[in-house]
């Protein structure tokens, strides 16, 4: 009796053990992870810093001090690159090292390993875009160049000596929760890590969904909904710029245009699309335009909102340079910063990069694939896909050869992804999986020193294609629209084309001294954001889809302004005005039909009217215009819509904006569903009527101020809520220099003044920790959102004694 | 006194073997004392949970206190879905107390079996 009921008791230790150490019972291993000794509470601790902390190493060449200021930002000081590289692999760990490793996870396609099958789909459409397999190939090249190589080598030794330092305490909260451990570093994953960079700014593709729209609308539809101008155009490379001639042109082949795609036929349903928000501002003025008589480069990129921050803040200092900015933590290099002589940033260049050839399989099992009359033999990728708690899924991948260029079928009868009817077989043309050594680009502007050195630097861009800006100390501003672009003949690429003839592949790449580019020019500032690179008359064909109204705001104020201050910058970078919104919705209320209004409505139409266009976060009018807006957009065109596939390019909002700018008839104002033929009061009162209706609603649950609508937050990369951050007070919108969308805005926001001592001032939304539990995990996101900045402090050899260093960490040859 | 001997004994070989062995080692640190300090079981159990929720409710008091309980609330947010970091470290406690409680009186229970006279 006495050994039965001791079995008892010893069992149910044994099973309470189990059921807190594993999910098998309870969703999470409680015991392991509120354990105050190993479990999350650990990482509370991790703000108990050491003023000293010294680590021996024996990868390093030389000594290392590492000076954490107030922010937690550290000054690396180094006696030699490679080390100093080594430093800041060391440090991206120390301090991010599951958003790192998580990023790359996802590029490569294999999330699965973590969170089982539910990312499958995701994971084999990642794996099918060739995710992977670009990365494999960008790490050989990249690895042909011994500095690159050196750095690479260095940056993945420092992440490695920080992995394998680790005990299961330290582990970072998220593999505690997840369940799962760091793995080895490698340079691969950091070329995965800049492959997804390209995924998120160079991957947008509208084959399909304006295929589809090809095929559902007339020809006279078509071509209203979807021009390939726009009116108000402002390019980046403005008209008076003198542009090389095309050293050759591209030729359309003779069947473009009678290519149709059959009435009904539908290519796709759905597709994964990098968000279409993600742009960015960068602008750089003259000496002759500010104050100081010196050069001041502005850049706000503008990305998905993420804890933690995609950025992470740093100076590196060698004897062969000293630069100061935003890193990737994943990447070596300094990515958007400035040095001793220069300032440098980027926007996104936005051109289509990305697109779908329909491909002819021989038969059933997909050997032989039909190019230019004759059958050739498919290369076989086969990816293993690791899911979490079941057997690995292998999918084996035909690629195919167009001309010089490998392919993968991304779609076919094997993978729809729930998309496709599966009847087609589509393979992806992508600049991303060119070789190319883009790390370089940045390894030299971090060491550049003048125009030339720039213009040196700018050539190993390639992909994603960029707007990079750059001033000097000498006083030169310029800006090139960079990229490995497609010379294209008009309209190629908009839809999906046939990959059985030569004649529609892209035929040769624009040529490098062909970039168009701004040098020191005669209005004395440079500026990009987003917009269409250069005018119309440009004789490639740069596709439709270009955010323009930034562009002009900003270009509008830097005509404007003269002896500018940074704190002008800062303000600019700021600005809240709707460029949109200033010149359509005078247009909109000035076709009200106000006869029919009521007393309510017409309050409403006051303080529209009354409106200064700054969508400022306190205020309910910016909500009440983005409303009307969308309705308008809404009414005019459902009714066409019904009915249209799955998936079709809606237009873009300046397309309806200028049309009505224009005054025109159109005939989408017509609803097609009633028996009279509606003109423009007619829609934009019904629409601002419907608006009215909207904003009872949100005034009665409080949702009607523009902070609560437009809803700015930084969510967690994981999108676990307690580590997200939400419900603050935020200006801006989409069509705003201060481009606050929901999760997406200003990711880093950066002004340098480029006067002898340098001055500069950046801010970013998150905190130079990744540890949800330290005090520093989210620290800017208050100021950031109050539109305020840091002081950069580019720290001298000299101030080791500073009293804004908190903590130094000294690395040494063992 | 041997009460409050064996509750110190128990935090004491638990807090140490946490330090290289997995949380469960808790334990075998509760298991180990009720087997050699001889009580009633009831009372081992009592030592093993008084322990445990002691050691343990004060382990994540200091800590908590040394982060502005920043964490804390986050924390409590992710395990209990509200904001109630008290709550939280109690809950931690009674975990680390019944493991620990139930290890104590199984300890207790195998030394009446294994050791003649006790």
């Amino acid at each position: 009796m006495r050994i039965l009921s001791f079995l008892l008791v010893a069992l149910v230790t044994i099973g309470l053990i189990i059921i807190l150490n594993t999910s098998l019972v309870l969703k999470a291993p409680l015991g392991a992870l509120l354990s105050p000794q190993q479990g999350l509470w650990q990482n509370a601790k991790s703000d108990i810093e050491k003023k000293q902390i010294d680590i021996k190493t024996d990868k390093l060449v030389g000594k290392v001090n590492v000076y954490l200021d107030e922010r937690l930002v550290p000054h690396v000081f180094a006696e030699q690159d490679k080390d100093a590289y080594f430093v800041q692999g060391y440090l991206h760990a120390k301090y991010r090292l599951w958003q790192m490793e998580f990023q790359t996870i996802a590029a490569a396609g294999n999330l699965s390993s973590i969170v089982g099958n539910i990312a499958l789909q995701r994971d084999r459409e990642f794996k099918r875009l060739g995710m992977e397999w670009a990365a494999e190939q960008a790490t050989i090249e990249m690895e042909k160049d011994a500095e690159i190589k050196m750095a690479c080598d260095a940056y993945t030794q420092g992440v490695n000596e920080y992995i394998n330092s680790l005990t299961a305490a330290d582990l970072p909260v998220e593999y505690k929760l997840l369940g799962y451990q760091p793995q080895q570093w490698s340079n691969k994953k950091s070329m995965l890590f800049l492959k997804y960079m390209s995924y998120d700014l160079a991957s947008a593709a509208d084959d399909f969904e304006m295929t589809n729209a090809k095929s559902f609308f007339t020809k006279e539809q078509f071509d209203l909904l979807y021009p390939a101008t726009q009116d108000s155009l402002d390019p980046i490379i403005p008209a008076s710029t003198a542009l090389p001639k095309p050293a050759r042109l591209p030729v359309a082949p003779q069947l473009a245009d009678s290519l149709t795609t059959k009435k009904g036929d539908v290519v796709i349903n759905e597709q994964m699309q990098p968000d279409r928000e993600n742009g960015s501002n960068n602008w750089a003025v003259a000496g002759s335009k500010t104050k100081s008589g010196y050069p001041i480069l502005c850049n706000d990129p503008h990305l998905g909102l993420n804890l933690p921050s995609l950025w992470y803040e740093m100076q590196l200092n060698t004897p062969n340079m000293n630069v100061y900015g935003a890193t990737f933590p994943g990447s070596p290099c300094v990515i958007i910063g400035f040095n001793d002589s220069c300032a440098f940033g980027f926007t996104n260049g936005g051109r289509d990069v990305r697109d779908y050839y329909e491909i002819s399989f021989k038969s059933n099992n997909r050997e032989e694939y039909l190019y230019n009359g004759t059958y050739h033999k498919t290369i076989w990728r086969v990816d293993t896909i690791k899911i979490k708690g079941e057997k690995d899924f292998i999918d084996s991948v035909a690629y195919v050869k167009l001309g010089e260029d490998i392919c993968p079928v991304m779609y076919d009868k094997t993978f729809t992804g729930n998309k496709t009817n599966g009847t087609k077989n589509y393979a992806v043309r992508w600049t991303a999986h060119d070789k190319g050594n883009e790390l370089k680009l940045f390894y030299l502007l971090d060491r550049a020193k003048n125009y030339q050195d720039y213009t040196e630097a700018a050539k190993y861009l390639l992909t994603p294609g960029q707007n990079i800006i750059f001033a000097a100390k000498n006083g030169d501003i310029a800006l090139r629209t960079q990229g490995n672009w497609p010379a294209k003949w008009k309209g190629q690429g908009d839809f999906v084309m046939p990959g059985t003839d030569s004649s529609f592949l892209w035929q040769f790449m624009i040529p490098q001294n062909e970039v168009p580019l701004q040098y020191n020019p005669e209005r004395a500032f440079v500026s990009s954001a987003n917009q269409k690179p250069v005018p119309q008359d440009y004789p490639y064909y740069l596709g439709r889809v270009y955010p323009e109204y930034r562009g002009l705001t900003i270009n509008n104020k830097l005509r404007a302004m003269t002896n500018i201050t940074p704190q002008d910058m800062m303000t600019l970078q700021s600005n809240n005005e709707d460029g949109l919104a200033r010149i359509i919705l005078p247009r909109i209320l000035s076709t009200l039909n106000v006869s029919i209004l009521n007393g309510e409505q017409l309050k409403i139409l006051d303080s529209l009217g009354k409106w200064d266009f700054v969508n400022r976060g306190t205020s309910t009018t910016p909500t009440m215009y983005d409303l009307i807006w969308k309705n308008l957009n809404d009414t005019i065109y459902s009714d066409e819509f019904k009915g249209a596939p799955g998936k079709v390019k809606r237009p873009l909002e300046s397309t309806l904006a200028e049309t009505m700018l224009r005054g025109e008839d159109y005939v989408f104002y017509d609803n097609i569903n009633t028996a009279q033929t509606e003109i423009i009061s007619d829609v934009t009162t019904m629409a601002f009527i419907k608006m009215c209706d909207t904003v009872t609603a949100l005034r009665k649950s409080g949702g009607l101020m523009w902070s609560k609508y437009n809803n700015v937050r930084v969510t967690h990369l994981a999108r676990l809520e307690p580590f997200s951050r939400s419900g603050f007070m935020a200006n801006g919108g989409r069509n705003s220099i201060n481009a606050n969308h929901g999760t997406h805005g200003p990711s880093w926001r950066m002004v340098v003044s480029l006067t002898p001592e340098t001055e500069a001032w950046g801010i970013y939304p998150g905190g130079q920790s990744g540890n949800p539990a330290s005090k520093y995990y989210d620290d800017f996101v208050g100021d950031w959102a109050a539109e305020k900045y840091y002081k950069l402090w580019v720290m001298k050899v000299t101030e080791a004694s500073d009293k804004r260093i908190q903590s130094t960490i000294s690395f040494s040859k063992n | 006194m041997k009460f409050i001997i064996a509750i110190i004994c128990t935090a004491a070989s638990a807090f140490a073997l946490s330090l290289f062995m997995p949380w469960w080692s808790i334990a075998i640190a509760s298991f180990i004392v009720g087997f050699f300090l001889a009580q009633k079981n009831y009372v081992s159990f009592l030592v093993g949970f008084i322990a445990l929720f002691l050691l343990w409710t004060i382990l994540c008091l200091i800590i908590s206190s040394g982060n502005n309980d920043l964490f804390s609330h986050k924390f409590s947010m992710l395990i209990l879905q509200k904001d109630n970091p008290i709550l939280l470290i109690i809950a931690t406690g009674i975990i680390g107390g019944t493991v620990a409680g139930f290890a104590g009186l199984a300890g207790s229970m195998a030394r009446k079996i294994f050791v003649k006279n006790s």
